[in-house]
């Protein structure tokens, strides 16, 4: 190579070369110093007068903790599991099993697909505003806990629907027609053979979700406004939550409330990291079982991926592109 | 495969298998549960799957019985028009087709709207090089123990809350940019057509090019991650075959593995347009709220969904319920461009391939 002394095209193909890679650290530096400047900072800003307290008093007008907003703000995510979660592994169940794909084009689209698809992309305040007109308005719900419970389920539910979809997609069809084959009941093969085969995928999704959700502010503002304490009933009562806090704190006449701001940044991104990170083990831990199931040589099919031929012959999963 | 696996291995042999043992309910009422478990499944996951579509349609009923007031009143001023006035507050009600409205009141959007387009595609036009140019990073140049954790930083980047990111740019990233950045670039810029919007005032960090920043940061995951996981479903033979031919890196990526997940990235890159378009409570904290449209990029512009956020209070004063209708119809808008920026992604995937995995997705 050394040897052969190269034309003016050959250097400019490696210079080309050359700078693509360069471009492309570029370009991963620029996303991850401010990334890791985002999460430092939050952590800085908190840190330097973080008090445990905060985790266990009640706000006051001068200051004090946020116990009722990180309560709040759990209990959003647990109505939100509940409600969305159900609604939206169904509503996967039924894109990824149930639904047949269009007979001429062999296409799986149709109209419950695409408005789920839209409402995945519609804006957070525009459903935070068909709240607050057609819940707190219109049912003379007032801001309330129900209010939001809904209009943030709304939110997640394609998500959820998504992502259960995209795992019950990844059950090898051999499972299925091995079911079937041994006599069992649609309903029953769903339950305890495909079901469970996707149960990780579809937690994985409802943690996501659940990072979504409990992120949000906008729409809340318009459905639940806050409050300083928990209130006692589901409707007619404002609501408290953490984002809320970092919105409109950060900036308030009194210097305590800057730094419950800060505090309350901070503990969002915690929840965040513990949602994310319990997703993340989920995963692993599944791939680990898959690959000890499949034998050696599991792990590096995972990671080059898509390849036709080392993949199951029955199997549906990592099917090419186009 | 059988044997070996998990899963398929504790499967009953026969569905009766498993009820044995247990306290048996009457036969009459399990073999009815049994009998009609599918159509319970299918019955559930219908209703299931319809509530999004009903969400959708009555979100937008909402919206349109909501805005019709404002729609009429207002008429095509609202698009293009630049003047945003409540009008008199003090009580003088005038009727226009018979709807009452403030005297005065006058609300044309435009500054609005271009706010969130010029927004948006900033953002864009900063992530989308950005976030190609870290997949290939992460994917073909890498060593997984590190490039594992890098994704993983990605991914949490993208569960960041936006309150979040909006405090940190308003106090943090918002004054380092006025500050360090952007008198520097001023200072250089040329007054010629487009690069005169890039010279002084620099103002004070909040603004038009900071939130786009800040948006290309909050949409850079969408896309990136997207953009890794089609990356890693090109099969090696293509790519290991070009290479085998004497293609250097960058012919590689730019004739083998772009062409390959084109559509995919398109797809993501409008998710992300999607993201930027919606978002409110980032463009709420370091937009500066100001509805005229800035005369240099760095200062104060608002978009729509920070202005029906911010402006909700103001508009509840309005005894006559007009402004809180205009609201209505600036959500509309809103709704109306992300759905049709939807619809047109799918289009574009629909006709050239399949959209690659969701975000974040397992």
């Amino acid at each position: 190579m050394t040897t052969l002394a190269a034309g003016p095209a050959t250097r400019r193909r490696r210079a080309s070369s050359t700078v693509w890679r360069v471009l492309t650290y570029l370009a991963l530096i620029l996303i991850m110093a401010p990334a890791a400047w985002l999460l430092i900072g939050v952590l800085a800003r908190a840190w330097s007068h973080w008090q445990w307290s905060v985790l266990w008093t009640t706000l006051t007008p001068t200051g004090g903790g946020l116990r009722d907003q990180i309560l709040g703000t759990l209990i959003l995510m647990v109505g939100v599991f509940i409600i969305a979660g159900t609604v939206g592994v169904m509503a996967g169940i039924h894109l990824a099993e149930m639904a047949r794909p269009n007979k001429r084009s062999g296409r799986l689209s149709g109209p419950l697909r695409t408005a789920s698809d839209i409402l995945s992309g519609f804006p957070s305040i525009v459903l935070g505003y068909v709240g607050y007109t057609a819940l707190v308005v219109g049912l003379h719900w007032g801001f309330s806990l129900a209010a939001a419970l809904i209009i943030l389920s709304i939110m997640v539910i394609p998500y959820i629907a998504k992502t259960t979809e995209n795992s019950l997609r990844q059950v090898p069809t051999g499972y299925r027609e091995g079911a079937e084959a041994l006599g069992m009941s649609m309903g029953y093969s769903l339950r305890k053979v495909v079901l469970k085969s996707a149960l990780p995928g579809i937690v994985t999704g409802l943690l996501l979700a659940l990072a979504i959700a409990c992120g949000e502010t906008a729409p809340l503002i318009y459905t639940a406004n806050f409050a300083p304490t928990l209130p006692h009933s589901l409707t007619h009562a404002s609501f408290p939550y953490l984002t809320y806090v970092v919105f409109q704190y950060y900036n308030a006449p009194q210097a305590n409330y800057h730094a419950l701001s800060y505090d309350a940044a901070l503990i969002l991104v915690v929840i965040v990291l513990l949602l994310l990170v319990s997703s993340r083990i989920i995963v692993a831990r599944t791939q680990r079982h898959a690959e000890s199931a499949r034998g050696a040589g599991g792990g590096r099919r995972r990671r080059r991926g898509g390849g036709a031929e080392d993949e199951p012959l029955l199997g549906i999963t990592g099917a090419p592109p186009r | 495969m059988t044997t070996a696996d998990g899963v398929a291995g504790s499967i009953p042999v026969t569905p009766r298998a498993e009820s044995v043992g247990k306290p048996k309910l009457p036969r009459r009422i399990r073999d009815f549960a049994r009998r009609n478990e599918e159509h319970a499944w299918r019955g559930t996951a219908w209703v299931a799957v319809v509530l999004p579509l009903a969400a959708l349609v009555f979100a937008v009923s909402v919206l349109a019985v909501k805005a019709w007031p404002a729609i009429r009143v207002n008429g095509w001023y609202f698009l293009y028009g630049r003047n945003w006035t409540y009008g008199s507050g003090y009580g003088t009600v005038v009727h226009t087709g018979g709807v009452a409205h403030p005297m005065g009141s006058q609300f044309g959007a435009w500054a609005i709207i271009w706010g969130t387009l010029a927004s948006s595609i900033i953002a864009i036009v900063i992530a989308l090089p950005l976030s190609i140019g870290a997949a290939f990073a992460l994917t073909e140049r890498m060593p997984t123990w590190i490039s594992r954790p890098l994704g993983f930083t990605i991914e949490i980047l993208a569960g960041i809350p936006s309150v979040v990111i909006g405090l940190w740019g308003i106090l943090t990233f918002g004054p380092w940019l006025a500050n360090h950045v952007y008198p520097v670039i001023a200072d250089h810029m040329p007054d010629v057509p487009v690069l005169r919007y890039f010279r002084n005032p620099v103002g004070g960090g909040e603004g038009l090019l900071s939130a786009g920043i800040v948006l290309a940061l909050m949409i850079v995951p969408i896309i990136a991650s997207t953009t890794r996981d089609l990356f890693m479903q090109v099969p090696p033979l293509p790519k290991e075959g070009a290479s085998a031919l004497g293609m250097t890196d960058w012919e590689v990526a730019n004739k083998v593995t772009l062409p390959w997940v084109r559509s995919g990235i398109i797809g993501a890159t409008v998710l992300g347009l999607g993201r930027a378009l919606g978002e409110t409570i980032a463009i709420a904290m370091i937009g500066g709220a100001s509805l005229q449209i800035p005369h240099t990029v760095y200062l104060p512009f608002t978009t729509v969904a920070a202005t029906i956020l911010s402006q909700l209070d103001g508009a509840l004063t309005d005894g006559t319920g007009f402004a809180v209708a205009t609201l209505a119809e600036l959500a509309l808008v809103l709704a109306v461009i992300s759905v049709a920026v939807n619809l047109i992604a799918r289009l574009i995937v629909n006709r050239t391939g399949r959209v690659g995995a969701p975000v974040g997705g397992a």
